[in-house]
């Protein structure tokens, strides 16, 4: 019942990379690590949710922070890696239509 | 309608408790046969929930929730109870829903767990008094599609 976070910055873009569970607990530590780097000027943040085994509205509610300030600056950031699961939480709160999202790991399944 | 069993637990109002739950709760549903993709639902149905109490009954003060498990031979109740200080609850419901808004800036960053408990259960009834009651429902494959014609209101 905990999250790992890992974040590898690149030239081009910042990944991120989660493992665990995203929930009331979690939530606030990954918006305190991840949102340094949407404050950058054109930022390019991919954030892979393989490995991610619960979220729910408090993980989303992250997202759409991280979104709205990416945003506020020029920069962009997709999704990958999501399950079933998590792919259908983006898509029944509308989600889905307003960010990058790509399901599997691979852009594929 | 009788029940056979009853589970509870209370829990401190902390948010490092809500996935203590989820625990109790993939128990009792798996084995009352629920599929993997409802008792997923169930999970985020009752987080929610718990996580509402955790952030908006007692606002960082100490407080505990109480959470039962009803189990019926075709569905499930969930019911999660706090007592601290009740936001009101049908204007928040009432302000929330689905992201429609096509500007980004106008995004809201919360307020989702409501609207999730409604689409991921199939009953939701609310009671208000010192603080706030929710009791959740799901059937068991099959049982549910008469049952919502009938009580989709409450």
């Amino acid at each position: 019942m905990n999250i790992s976070i890992d974040v590898q910055e690149q030239e081009q873009q910042t990944t991120i990379t989660l493992a665990g569970e995203i929930d009331a607990y979690t939530a606030p530590k990954l918006r305190e690590t991840a949102f340094p780097y949407t404050e950058k000027k054109e930022a390019n943040l991919v954030v892979d949710l393989s490995g991610v085994t619960y979220m729910d509205s408090t993980g989303l509610g992250v997202f759409v922070g991280l979104f709205k300030s990416l945003n506020a600056n020029d920069g962009t950031m997709q999704l990958v890696g999501l399950s079933d699961r998590l792919k259908r939480l983006f898509d029944i709160t509308g989600l889905a239509d307003i960010m990058n999202i790509n399901s599997g790991s691979e852009g594929g399944v | 309608m009788t029940y056979a069993d009853y589970v509870e637990m209370k829990i401190p109002a902390k948010p490092e408790f809500v996935g203590i739950t989820r625990l109790t709760l993939s128990g009792i549903a798996s084995r009352m046969g629920f599929s993997y993709d409802t008792i997923e639902d169930l999970k985020i149905a009752t987080s929610e929930a718990i996580t509402n109490a955790v952030q908006h009954a007692y606002k960082g003060e100490e407080g505990e929730v109480l959470i039962g498990f009803r189990l019926y031979e075709d569905h499930l109740e969930v019911v999660v109870s706090d007592s601290g200080n009740s936001f009101n609850f049908k204007e928040t419901k009432e302000a929330l829903g689905p992201y429609t808004e096509k500007s980004v800036e106008f995004l809201r960053e919360g307020g989702l767990g409501l609207y999730l408990i409604e689409t991921l259960m199939d009953e939701v009834k609310v009671h208000q008094n010192e603080g706030i009651t929710l009791f959740m429902t799901k059937y068991l494959e099959g049982e549910q599609v008469e049952r919502d014609a009938e009580t989709i209101s409450t």
